[in-house]
């Protein structure tokens, strides 16, 4: 077990120093010059050289990656060009503005796909069992912002019974039930997709887990088949349940720019796309990265997660 | 000596032509896997002969009747907020939106092929390696990857195709190298070395129509989470650009609108890229379960 | 009162339906078990001996099997009018069953000591500390080494001859009057067989608890079982005592099986000369 951990840190670890060489060498990809785009067409050449100079870029590549990835230990990931401040003050609020969205997202994944899979596998090749698994099939493949969009017109307009955007009403920014309010559409519909897979991931294991002979086993031991469900198939099916959640967890993040920007979110995702549209290099880049350390953790804990839950990774006694 | 080169190469001619058929009647049989192929076709042969189809020009609008919702009689689906008929603009769109899904598959497949068979093949550390450097790409989110790339090349038709192409390799190329290394190791395999064939000849014939198969499979149900994606990738604003009638841009066209109260235009297009990414999956699903030898059978396991 | 059997089966049919028609897997039967008796029931795969075993207990789950006929009498009382309740009442406390895939018949997420005092304290009134001694005591009427320390491993810390004994120990935490053994020994070594064998014959002795012995292999039989009824397509073509049978057997596919057992016998008999 500790063995385990131990290899999966170091790995965690170089995969941490790769993706920041991946996002580092992305940024290099820009076509043509960003100082220049930046000056516009009528700067001077001594111009172009001088800003150049001053923001580093004549350096060798390696040395402005270094200067670069060993500033992100101390949150220091470089000055926005657009908004003159730096990178971090701006990023770092937004963190937890994307985490909650997430988090509410991940919560209605939990509490109706894994039932939805669990009741679906109970009732196998039944009606309940069809439809559910054919609404997750379609559920599945839903574009976020179509299904963004869709909500907000429904419920918000349509309906009104939620408020279209934001995160605070910005009359009177209220408390915990505002961003409650606020936080419902754009958590559904982030969490569409998630829901899906994880229903019909559930579904899958659960029939496996009721297949198994153990559970033959149990029932002719007299044990009540509630306590089999609930105590012994539930347990069983906890490790592949938790490992998808986890990925859909990775889902969530990848695709938060979506629903962000349709929802006016204040998080990560919305920022990044405003640093894309402003052309904003050290803002996009510290984002990108962010997000994707954010990724690599959360995978971290999953398959931990995973292991612990899982007795089978315990060697002999 | 002779009778076994002889054999060697009719016997698996005769088994792929088998299992190809085997294959082909077993899908044939899966209603809704033939039923996501019709749509699809449908579609691709809608946008091939949109000039003749579409009843307006895409990139011309009439101020006058903008905003118009769905039934206006002449618009089947309305118009769009700068009066242009959104039918038309679907029809033409799909030459766009397609073509920015399958020709990154395509290309993609191309290349992991190349790569994964490489590296699964001549096998050990250095394929290993290989494999290793590509884990750094899936410690990214896939979306984010391709935004992040196309955010940088910029916008444009064939900038989208080369973001989501390069994202793509990661993910196929593993695909390939981990059928290549199960294929690699069967007894087949040794049996072909044994009858004299050559490395390439192995790789092409025995190798490729085994492993091309889970590629396949990947590679379709893929193409659903690709039409998604690169309709959202127009929908950032990092991929195509307006004018162009792609769905992905008239969707972010249309949000603006919509909180006016003019939902029609962006959740039209929007159903559109649903329906073909259902269609996708639905399609990839039935090809899997179609190789499946347990299937082809026609028994319900 | 006493002399009456423990189980008595008449008439027994078992359908399985199927695209191709029903299946009759038990076509009427009968039988019966003396208290403390050991009935061996033989016959090959598909014979439908296996099926016996899981409808006396009713295990045959709500698909394509039913119990189309018949009477199961345990101490006198049909099981097969029994409700759902009654049942699981009955199951792992007056009847129990052992099944063939040791390696795999206990959940892998628990510990082996928390399956065992989960089923007892299910059937008995016992708080949780005298539950953990009733399971010791029923793991070391098994004979595993260390029997304290075992408690608290998983299953998949234990061999697979382990793994039998602890079902074996699981089936019998409470005292039940019958054990069925479905193939109990058939995935295990040749020496573990023989151990699980003497094991289940030495609690006939000391526990009085009887045994249907469900097995392909007249070894078995001849080795552990008083009684023997051999079943051929769901239909018991020839039954009494084990000496008898395998001295004179009266039927000709009983000849042909025990035939076939004398054959390899007397063939190592050659070789080995």
């Amino acid at each position: 077990m500790v063995g385990f951990l131990v290899r999966r840190l170091l790995t965690t670890v170089l995969v941490l120093i790769g993706v920041s060489i991946l996002v580092f060498l992305i940024m290099q990809l820009v076509p043509g010059d960003p100082v220049h785009t930046m000056l516009g067409q009528a700067a001077t050449a001594e111009r172009v050289t001088e800003v150049r100079h001053q923001l580093g870029l004549d350096r060798p590549l390696i040395v402005q990656y270094l200067d670069w990835v060993l500033g992100v230990p101390r949150g220091d990931l470089g000055q926005s060009l657009t908004l003159s401040q730096p990178v971090s003050s701006i990023l770092f609020p937004k963190l937890g503005n994307t985490m909650i969205l997430a988090g509410g997202s991940l919560l209605i994944c939990l509490v109706i796909g894994v039932p939805l899979g669990m009741v679906a596998a109970r009732r196998q090749y039944s009606v309940v069992d069809r439809g559910s698994m054919f609404l997750a099939l379609g559920g599945a493949s839903v574009p976020v912002y179509w299904a963004g969009l869709v909500i907000i017109n429904i419920f918000a307009l349509k309906l009104g019974w939620f408020p279209t955007s934001g995160m605070h009403d910005t009359r009177n920014p209220g408390g915990f039930d505002d961003v409650l309010v606020h936080l419902v559409l754009p958590s559904v519909a982030a969490a569409v997709v998630p829901t899906a897979v994880v229903a019909r991931m559930a579904r899958g294991s659960m029939v496996e887990a009721l297949h198994a002979d153990h559970v033959q086993m149990l029932r002719a031991s007299g044990v009540p088949e509630r306590l089999v469900i609930w105590k012994h198939t539930l347990r069983n099916i906890l490790p592949p349940v938790v490992n998808i959640v986890g990925l859909q967890a990775g889902y969530l993040l990848g695709g938060v720019i979506f629903v962000e920007v349709v929802f006016n979110w204040p998080g990560l995702g919305g920022q990044l796309y405003t640093s894309i549209t402003a052309g904003d290099m050290p803002m996009i880049q510290a984002g990108v990265l962010f997000i994707a350390l954010v990724f690599v953790v959360v995978n971290l804990v999953t398959d931990i997660a995973v292991a612990l839950l899982d007795p089978r990774t315990r060697k002999e006694a | 000596m002779t009778s076994a080169t002889l054999t060697k190469p009719a016997t698996t001619a005769w088994r792929r032509r088998s299992q190809f058929r085997l294959a082909t009647r077993a899908l044939a049989r899966d209603k809704v896997a033939v039923g996501a192929l019709v749509v699809l076709i449908l579609v691709v042969l809608v946008a091939v002969f949109a000039p003749l189809i579409s009843p307006y020009d895409p990139l011309v609008g009439d101020p006058t009747m903008r905003l118009l919702p769905p039934g206006t009689p002449g618009h089947l689906l309305g118009l769009d907020g700068q009066g242009r008929d959104i039918l038309s603009r679907l029809i033409w769109g799909g030459r766009y939106s397609l073509s920015v899904a399958i020709v990154p598959v395509l290309c993609a497949g191309v290349v992991a092929l190349v790569l994964g068979m490489v590296a699964g093949y001549s096998g050990g550390r250095w394929g290993e390696l290989v494999m290793r450097l590509l884990d750094v790409v899936f410690a990214f989110p896939i979306v984010l990857f391709a935004i992040a790339i196309a955010a940088v090349l910029g916008p444009g038709l064939v900038n989208s195709m080369l973001a989501i192409g390069i994202t793509l390799v990661p993910y196929m190329a593993r695909v390939v190298y981990t059928a290549t290394v199960q294929e690699s190791g069967k007894d087949y395999v040794e049996a072909a070395r044994a009858a004299g064939l050559t490395e390439v000849e192995i790789l092409g014939k025995q190798l490729l129509p085994n492993v091309l198969s889970p590629l396949v499979v990947y590679a379709t149900t893929l193409a659903g989470l690709v039409i998604v994606l690169a309709a959202g990738l127009s929908f950032l604003g990092v991929g195509i650009t307006p004018p162009a009638p792609d769905w992905g841009v008239m969707t972010s066209d249309g949000r603006q609108v919509l909180l006016e109260g003019y939902a029609h235009v962006a959740t039209i297009p929007g159903l559109m890229i649903f329906i073909v990414a259902i269609a996708f999956n639905l399609l990839g699903d039935g090809i899997r379960d179609a190789l499946d030898p347990h299937k082809q059978t026609g028994s319900r396991t | 009162m006493t002399n009456d059997p423990l189980l008595k089966v008449t008439g027994l049919r078992t359908h399985f339906s199927s695209e191709h028609g029903t299946v009759k897997a038990v076509d009427g039967i009968d039988f019966q078990i003396e208290r403390g008796g050991i009935l061996g029931m033989v016959g090959e795969s598909g014979s439908g001996k296996s099926v016996t075993g899981l409808s006396i207990l009713r295990l045959l789950g709500s698909g394509n099997a039913t119990i189309a006929g018949g009477q199961v009498l345990f101490h006198g009382e049909d099981l097969l009018t029994k409700s759902a309740r009654e049942m699981r009442d009955i199951r792992g406390k007056k009847i129990s069953m052992v099944f063939q895939n040791a390696m795999t018949a206990l959940d892998p997420f628990f510990r082996v000591g928390d399956q065992l005092v989960e089923v007892i304290r299910l059937h008995q009134r016992v708080g949780k500390r005298e539950a953990k001694l009733k399971a010791l005591e029923a793991m070391e009427l098994v004979r595993i080494p260390e029997a304290s320390r075992r408690l608290s491993s998983y299953p998949h810390q234990l061999s697979g001859g382990q793994r039998q004994r602890v079902m074996i120990a699981l089936a019998l935490s409470c005292g039940p009057d019958l054990l069925i053994a479905d193939e109990p020994t058939t995935a295990l070594d040749a020496t573990v067989q023989k151990q699980i064998i003497d094991l289940l014959a030495e609690v006939n002795r000391e526990l009085g608890t009887a045994i249907l012995m469900i097995t392909h292999d007249f070894g078995v039989v001849a080795r552990l079982c008083r009684t023997v009824a051999v079943m051929y397509r769901g239909k018991i073509v020839e039954s009494g005592d084990v000496a008898r049978v395998l001295e004179k057997p009266e039927d000709p596919y009983t000849q042909k099986l025990l035939g076939s057992v004398l054959r390899l016998h007397s063939e190592v008999r050659r070789v080995s000369a």
